[in-house]
């Protein structure tokens, strides 16, 4: 048996089909994956992901703390409730976790991921030394995802006059506290959305709430084919500790302004730059019938070799699509090798749905 | 709990077997099997002339989730495709036992004996 969340109850009583992810049983779906896909990209779905690791960061030294831990500069963040997302990075430049730190009255909150939890806190705790700085993990909170056009309106709908104008009032990437929730317009679908923290003992009932409220509950299973549309990296799938943010279309997450601060991994990102950057993470669409997977071999003809890192049937484009690491000069074509036959996919940018809106 | 008709015959890796009268066989995946597989999003068949013994591989159903392969519940020539789950594979999960995937002329009728009837089949799920 794996960690449960304390919604896990609820999920099997909700018909839930459960499966390990990171050594949590997390809901996989509720009956159809593709029917959560599509309710979230059309209206909006609850996911419960609890499992994630809430980290509260407090000191004289916490900004200077994130600043030498994080490839992005918390200095950008200059108000209360302002977010980014970044990579944390090892000596080489390799990805030891990706999250979002958020800035808090009392400092940081960081959410990393669940399946990196020990070693992420480990690498925190040794780098401590020098700062004057506390962190704290929050396993006493639950964390809701709910995400779609209609989810700031539905949630607004349910909650107090302070809440649900906090929710009208919040910016994109900003996340503010109310009494003991925090709230949050962020999100791993590529909709509008919300992501909420709150006491645990308050997540059954507001779970309760959401679904009562004609809210989806929605798994782990269209979480992953939501946040493949949008071209969002998975941890230890599309990003890892072999590989840097510079071959994971992640670039735009390093701060390198101002050059003066010294952020773990920069000097490896650097040799990595001088060397020549090898590879690049695209978008692969299978034209074809047929279901492109990870670790299938994918050719460029002339160029070389490389590697879906996730891929999935899109609901949304109703056919394949993928994200593979490959050789920095790949142009617009390549092949895909299924059960030993080749076929061709069209290389595009990893971003494939927005918004509901198809970009490819 | 999964529906299980009678009148079908079973492999244990979940492909049911339905004898015809004109003595051909028609083979599906079972209740069970899409239920465990999710959202089918891509079958694919195997060639008409194509001949398997029994529990070749015959065929790949994909869902969302996974591949997986589906096994000749007896030896025989494939004489038909159901071409519609090119179009609607979903139909495995909408309606298991009429979403056939292919027929076959059996080798040997006598192959289907060794196949699990319902009872034996509902008790291989753990059902």
């Amino acid at each position: 048996m794996g960690q449960r969340t304390l919604l896990y109850d609820l999920h099997l009583a909700l018909g839930a089909k459960t499966v390990d992810f990171g050594g949590w049983d997390m809901p996989l779906h509720y009956g159809s994956q593709v029917e959560e896909h599509h309710q979230v990209r059309s209206d909006c779905g609850v996911f419960d992901v609890s499992h994630m690791t809430v980290i509260d960061i407090n000191g004289r030294d916490a900004t200077a703390w994130l600043q030498n831990l994080l490839a992005n500069d918390v200095a950008r963040l200059d108000s209360v409730g302002k977010a980014l997302y970044s990579p944390l990075l090892n000596e080489e430049g390799g990805v030891i976790d990706d999250l979002i730190a958020y800035r808090t009255e009392a400092g940081y909150r960081l959410v990393t991921n669940a399946a990196t939890r020990a070693k992420v806190l480990a690498w925190l705790k040794a780098q401590q030394s020098g700062f004057s700085v506390d962190f704290e993990v929050r396993p006493d909170l639950a964390i809701l995802a709910i995400q779609g056009p209609q989810a700031r309106d539905k949630v607004a709908a349910l909650l107090s006059a302070s809440r649900a104008a906090l929710i009208r009032a919040l910016r994109p990437f900003e996340g503010i506290a109310d009494g003991d929730w925090f709230i949050a317009r962020t999100g791993y679908t590529g909709e509008d959305g919300l992501e909420i923290i709150l006491p645990g003992h308050e997540a059954v009932t507001f779970y309760n709430d959401l679904v009562g409220a004609g809210i989806a509950p929605s798994g782990l299973g269209a979480r992953d084919t939501l946040r493949l549309e949008a071209g969002m990296n998975l941890y230890g799938q599309d990003i890892d500790e072999t590989h840097t943010p510079l071959t994971s279309n992640l670039g735009w997450s390093i701060a390198w302004e101002p050059a003066e601060r010294e952020f773990i991994g920069r000097a490896g990102l650097l040799a990595e730059i001088e060397q020549g950057v090898k590879e690049k993470l695209v978008g692969l669409v299978l034209e074809e019938r047929g279901v492109l997977r990870a670790h299938q071999v994918v050719r460029v003809a002339g160029i070389g070799e490389g590697e879906i890192t996730s891929g999935s049937f899109s609901p949304t484009l109703s056919k394949s699509i993928a994200l593979a690491r490959l050789p920095m000069a790949t142009g617009d074509r390549a092949e895909v090798e299924i059960r030993g036959k080749w076929y061709p996919v069209r290389v595009v940018k990893p971003t494939f749905v927005r918004h509901g809106k198809i970009l490819i | 709990m999964s529906n299980i008709p009678a009148e079908l015959r079973f492999a244990e890796s979940h492909e049911w077997a339905r004898l015809e009268s004109d003595g051909t066989v028609t083979v599906g995946i079972s209740d069970h099997a899409q239920e465990a597989l999710g959202d089918v999003v891509f079958v694919e068949l195997a060639e008409v002339g194509k001949v398997f013994a029994q529990g070749d591989a015959a065929g790949v159903v994909e869902s969302v989730k996974a591949a997986s392969d589906i096994y000749a519940p007896i030896g025989g020539e494939v004489i038909a495709v159901n071409e519609a789950l090119a179009d609607s594979p979903e139909l495995l999960n909408e309606e298991p036992y009429g979403a056939w995937i292919f027929k076959l002329k059996p080798s040997d009728k006598a192959e289907l004996d060794k196949l699990l009837d319902a009872a034996g089949y509902q008790a291989a799920i753990g059902e």
